[in-house]
């Protein structure tokens, strides 16, 4: 049991990481794609959003049970394989960049725009906007945006592993359940809630830390919960 | 201060269109700021100047008309554009803005704030620094560089701000309501700091505010804004020297009510030459008559006295023809007050009526 054990929370970490990774390296380009061409923006373009904007909220709609299969074909061309922890990276990575982009998304949006005037009196250009001011001053919610994102894909890579994707959720199913081990069902569901609490508790230091330097920052106005209760410590502290 | 204008604007227009209504936010506005003065646009929210101070480096697109600064025709640099091209982004690194929030990053230190103009004219490392720690400490925060802003206050963040709006050594600087978030003694030291500013670096610098305070302190010129028109511009001398005038009314006001019936209220402005000599004295003495002064507002202006003063005549405006023509011959503007007699004292005291009558 503890080899299982070891091994398939490997695999979870594997899915999730890789997940993470594809969902941040390519949702960070959509979000801001998403922002600059929204109307009233630096780069506004309504086709391009709009056509961006239905993609994403079609990936955000599609059942990720049904989203794995879909992908079946898909996720052999990529990777060779369908199934196990490699095969569970792709239906997860699409999953999760459209979710990470609106969060992006969001969290640029909160940027004051006054800081995006100053930076445009100055001179800047639209990249020197997206590196030195928006992603900068955005960068406490982007943590948040990560940390919720990697919660999400914990919690989806379970079903991966039901579906045959290996992990946790394959060991709590098939050991757990339909063999009846309820002791290594509730090893697996507790380890799960470690993990998710280890994550969250990580990106809040973070985003704590990243707070305090900067006083009120955007953090505080995105939709996290625990982030918007930290702030009134965070401000007595930098006062 | 010479007279070469360093910024000019020909029939600025901006008009917003939401659906089909329409605001005209700027109506035809010609504005010359001249090199090297103090130059504010005043005017209650809503007048419009806000817009006209983000229409001088284009941060707003003018409808129509042209912004000329420094010699550039930045209208012209922009072409139809929506998108600022490479032109007018390097026409606007020349041009210093402030702003009312501050607009600081504040994920970035001080210094890092001061060096980011820097960093988009490709400046290199050493050379940022070493500039961004000289505007600190000509501002006065040498020791803030390590700082984030939010440790500072309003008026240190003003400052920065002030600092960053200079590291493109521009010849211009556009002030938008800088001082309106802050209390009134950082105010007054903020404003000292642009005034030096002003006289060091000979920068010009164009402020909008809402508070006669701030002209009176550090302007050489004012324009009056009202419903997107700019209604009265000119140096403070000019304005004082213009009849009725609005802007000279609220910067030297004069207060106080005849004390009695048959008496005669004049409105003497002081500008020029006449200003040095004790005109009051004078007329008490050439004509034995008591003066008495109701209000008055004095200023000193590169040497000379500058103001307005409301003096009381005894007798009805009849009786004191004699005593006003010599005023009027001591080169003073004077604006007879009060009673229907003023209307044959000629057109230069009817908005003095007009006030009366309010």
């Amino acid at each position: 049991m503890q080899p299982l054990l070891y091994d398939n929370t490997l695999d979870t970490l594997f899915m999730v990481w890789w997940s993470t990774f594809y969902a941040v390296l390519i949702g960070i380009p959509v979000g801001v794609l998403l922002h600059l061409t929204d109307r009233g923006a630096m780069l506004q373009n309504v086709v391009v959003n709009k056509v961006l904007g239905a993609i994403v909220n079609i990936g955000r709609s599609f059942p990720f049970l049904i989203l794995i299969v879909v992908l079946i074909p898909f996720t052999r061309l990529v990777v060779g394989v369908s199934i196990g922890p490699t095969g569970a990276v792709v239906p997860l990575a699409i999953a999760a960049i459209p979710f990470f982009a609106r969060l992006v998304e969001a969290a640029l949006r909160e940027v004051d725009h006054g800081l995006v005037e100053a930076a445009q009196a100055m001179g800047g250009g639209t990249w020197t906007i997206v590196f030195k001011v928006l992603l900068p001053q955005a960068l406490p919610a982007l943590i948040a945006a990560v940390t919720t994102t990697v919660i999400t894909l914990i919690g989806y890579s379970a079903i991966a592993g039901a579906v045959g994707g290996g992990g946790l959720g394959n060991l709590a199913y098939t050991y757990g359940y339909q063999q009846y081990e309820t002791s290594l069902m509730i090893t697996t569901v507790v380890e799960l809630i470690v993990l998710v609490t280890l994550v969250q508790l990580l990106g809040d230091l973070i985003v704590r830390r990243l707070a305090r330097r900067g006083g009120r920052t955007s953090a505080a106005r995105v939709g996290l919960r625990r982030v918007r209760t930290e702030e009134p410590a965070a401000a007595t502290e930098a006062a | 201060m010479t007279e070469f204008p360093v910024i000019t604007t020909t029939g600025l227009t901006k008009v917003y269109r939401s659906g089909d209504r329409e605001v005209t936010a700027l109506d035809g506005v010609d504005l010359h700021v001249r090199e090297g003065e103090v130059y504010g646009v005043i005017g209650q929210s809503g007048a419009g100047k806000s817009t006209l101070i983000r229409c001088l480096n284009l941060l707003e697109r003018p409808t129509s008309g042209t912004v000329t600064v420094a010699g550039q025709d930045l209208t012209a640099l922009a072409g139809n554009q929506k998108r600022a091209n490479a032109a007018l982004r390097a026409a606007r690194s020349h041009i210093g803005m402030v702003f009312q929030h501050f607009n600081l990053l504040s994920s970035r230190t001080v210094q890092d704030n001061v060096e980011l103009p820097l960093e988009i004219l490709k400046v290199d490392r050493r050379e940022r620094s070493r500039k961004a720690l000289e505007l600190l400490d000509l501002v006065g925060l040498a020791d803030k560089a390590a700082a984030y802003p939010a440790q500072l206050s309003g008026g240190q963040k003003q400052r920065v701000g002030i600092a960053r709006a200079l590291a493109g050594d521009p010849k211009v600087l556009l002030s938008d309501e800088a001082t309106s978030a802050l209390d009134p003694e950082t105010t007054r030291s903020i404003l000292q700091l642009l005034r030096d500013l002003n006289r060091q670096l000979g920068l010009t610098i164009v402020l909008i505010t809402h508070e006669m305070d701030v002209v009176k302190t550090i302007c050489d010129s004012a324009a009056l804004m009202k419903n997107g028109r700019v209604v009265e511009q000119g140096t403070v001398a000019e304005l004082l020297a213009t009849p009725g005038s609005e802007l000279a009314r609220e910067l030297f006001p004069v207060g106080g009510e005849p004390s009695a019936e048959d008496r005669t209220v004049v409105d003497i402005t002081f500008h020029g030459e006449a200003a040095t000599r004790p005109v009051v004295s004078e007329l008490a003495r050439t004509y034995n008559v008591d003066i008495s002064i109701l209000g008055a507002a004095m200023d000193t202006v590169g040497g000379k006295q500058i103001g307005r003063m409301r003096i009381e005549l005894p007798g009805r405006f009849e009786d004191n023809v004699v005593p006003i023509g010599f005023l009027r011959e001591q080169g003073l503007q004077v604006d007879v007050a009060g009673d229907a007699e003023t209307d044959a004292a000629g057109t230069t005291a009817a908005p003095l009526h007009k006030e009366g009558a309010k």
